[in-house]
């Protein structure tokens, strides 16, 4: 059966990485670099969640949170496998990984759905 | 004996060498492969961070003041300038290797590796400039 998704998630990891190269320099520059230095004003509490009650902000959360971890289990399976030759362990290795990006993206949507 | 014996040809296993798992090691082509496969990991560190901080907005306004601190400690800014070195290396081999995933023919001829990678790049700046816009509009 794994052999049947594989195309389904290399377009998954292509997705996320082209999400991860287009969107997270920017956006990673300002929340975890620009606004912690001062060089940018970290936004009220309020505006923030004014911003991202937006369907559109709540979607693009979701994408740029659920698609990159596709992308990073993806390549952190293979890896495993051709790195540090664990293809006997394929079984675990495939539920750990893409059982993260699941989690991760399960608790995105529940967060943006339930937002204050 | 009666029945026919069934007899194979002894043959030994072909002699494979064991590859090291340090193979990555030996050449400095591999191991700039591996470190870029690594980079997947600052990846999903700020994946973790954004849903960090979704989560502090739904609890509340100390949670978001409370994750704001801890995102402005020293140790956390040196981890984050580090790891987004490792998330600008995911962009830029990304971008370069983009044509060579994937062939683009127009009319026949195949589009030049430097028309892509320059398409990549404009509109890497732009999706950039617009997030960075947005946040300015927020703070």
């Amino acid at each position: 059966m794994l052999k049947r998704l594989t195309p389904l998630l290399w377009f998954l990891f292509s997705a996320g990485g082209t999400v991860a190269a287009l969107v997270f320099p920017a956006h990673m520059f300002v929340t975890t670099i620009a606004v912690p230095m001062g060089w940018l004003d970290a936004p009220s509490y309020a505006s923030l969640l004014d911003l991202v009650r937006h369907p559109l902000t709540r979607l693009y959360l979701f994408v740029i949170i659920s698609l990159p971890l596709v992308h990073g289990a993806h390549r952190l399976r293979y890896m495993l496998y051709d790195v540090l030759k664990l293809k006997h362990l394929t079984a675990p290795i495939v539920a750990v990984c893409y059982g993260t990006a699941v989690v991760g993206s399960a608790a995105a949507a529940y967060f943006l759905l339930n937002l204050p | 004996m009666s029945d026919r014996v069934h007899y194979t040809p002894y043959h030994p296993k072909w002699y494979r060498r064991k590859m090291s798992v340090w193979w990555w090691l030996e050449q400095w082509r591999y191991t700039k492969f591996v470190l870029r496969e690594l980079t997947s990991i600052p990846v999903a560190w700020f994946v973790l961070l954004t849903l960090w901080q979704v989560r502090a907005l739904v609890e509340g306004e100390a949670a978001y003041q409370r994750t704001l601190l801890w995102l402005g400690s020293p140790a956390l800014i040196i981890l984050n300038i580090f790891l987004f070195g490792g998330v600008l290396f995911h962009a830029f081999t990304w971008f370069n290797l983009a044509p060579k995933a994937m062939v683009v023919r127009v009319a026949g001829k195949r589009v030049p590796d430097i028309v892509i990678v320059a398409q990549n790049y404009a509109v890497w700046i732009a999706v950039s400039a617009f997030v960075i816009w947005i946040w300015m509009k927020v703070s």
